[in-house]
């Protein structure tokens, strides 16, 4: 192995204050649990955190989108649909639920660099907020 | 396996409640149990198969020592042949035989021992990569858990501005509400800058002499003046 693998204090000291060349800044704080967690909030968005754990096998970036009582009534198989075609189009991130809780995440590889991680946070936020746009006529 | 197949049910019943609000700590124990069983089992297995792969060398040097005996004897009784001793020939084509026949069986639990090898790794291969994806899964929800847990507390302390509580609809409006109140400043600046910038262009005309009035109490005030200075000259 070349590279050391990344752990969220490094993440956080990487992403804190840090501003994008579209003048996107994040503000990272870790969440202390049984599994610690990274909360990345990006500026203008903070409704949206992106999410961070790392374990053996990889990276993962969760944004967590609507819940199942969220949905129109009727209108569930519609969004259902919708999703699974936006998932390919969708730049890095994909579709993803947990229990009633609809989620967007992209997962990268534990040896990915903090530029690769900035990137997805980045792209994870537009696809966060494009995503919902997009299945807005289906919630209420 | 049942035992993978009690592991997804149990995931899948936390998760629900993961979504619904905070993941039943009682729901994760019995998970984590589980999968510290799976992996037990799965201990179990690769000691398993050393066990078999041990066996397997010990047959194969079996299955090779009987090899070299046969051809070794067939060596004796060409030599034998050769002295004319077809007593001592026939004597030694018994006792090729006698191996041949020690040979069959151990070829046969020797392919029997390969398959069970091959059977076995692939048999660990995929119990481990179920229980890595079962563990990510159960990771996400211990994670999710953390952030609920996280965002009820930042709820309790400022509440009314509470992402955590509002619909993913509310969010979204809000983030609007605040572009179009970034653009609409951003706009405001632009025009206020544009009427800076007219102002700015009439100071410098003014200094410089140029005045978009007709008239000013200067210009009156020369012109008299000459008028002035023309009649006492006159």
């Amino acid at each position: 192995m070349s590279k050391n693998n990344m752990t969220l204090p490094d993440l956080a000291t990487a992403l804190n204050g840090l501003e994008t060349e579209e003048g996107m800044s994040f503000n990272a704080e870790v969440i202390n649990g049984e599994v610690p967690t990274l909360q990345v909030t990006v500026s203008d968005r903070e409704e949206f955190p992106i999410y961070i754990t790392i374990d053996d096998s990889q990276i993962l970036a969760v944004s967590y989108l609507w819940k199942e009582s969220e949905i129109k009534p009727g209108s569930r198989e519609e969004l259902l649909e919708a999703l699974l075609t936006l998932n390919i189009p969708m730049p890095l991130s994909s579709f993803s639920k947990l229990g009633g809780q609809y989620v967007i995440f992209g997962a990268l590889s534990c040896h990915s660099d903090i530029e690769d991680i900035i990137h997805e946070v980045d792209t994870l936020s537009d696809n966060t907020l494009e995503a919902l746009e997009s299945i807005s006529e289906f919630l209420q | 396996m049942s035992l993978f197949k009690k592991l997804f049910t149990a995931v899948r019943g936390a998760a629900t409640e993961a979504g619904e609000a905070v993941v039943d700590s009682q729901a994760l124990r019995i998970m984590d149990q589980e999968i510290r069983d799976a992996e037990n089992e799965l201990k179990k297995s690769k000691e398993g198969l050393t066990t078999v792969m041990a066996q397997k060398m010990a047959t194969e040097r079996q299955v090779k020592e009987k090899q070299k005996a046969i051809e070794e004897h067939e060596g004796y009784a060409v030599q034998a042949l050769d002295k004319g001793d077809e007593g001592l020939a026939i004597q030694i084509a018994e006792k090729i035989a006698e191996f041949s026949n020690e040979l069959t069986p151990l070829e046969t639990l020797l392919t029997g021992q390969t398959q069970s090898v091959n059977q076995l790794k692939q048999t660990i291969k995929q119990t481990e990569k179920r229980l890595q994806a079962t563990k990510r899964e159960v990771a996400l929800i211990k994670s999710t858990a953390s952030v609920q847990k996280a965002q009820d507390a930042i709820a309790a302390t400022h509440s009314g501005s509470t992402s955590a509580m509002s619909s993913a609809m509310d969010s979204m409006q809000r983030i609007k509400a605040r572009q179009q109140e970034k653009s609409d400043k951003m706009n405001a600046a632009l025009a206020l800058e544009n009427e800076g910038g007219d102002g700015d262009l009439k100071a410098k005309m003014a200094a410089a002499g140029i005045t978009d009035s007709g008239a000013s109490g200067n210009s009156i005030l020369e012109k008299l003046k000459a008028k002035q200075s023309n009649a006492s000259a006159q």
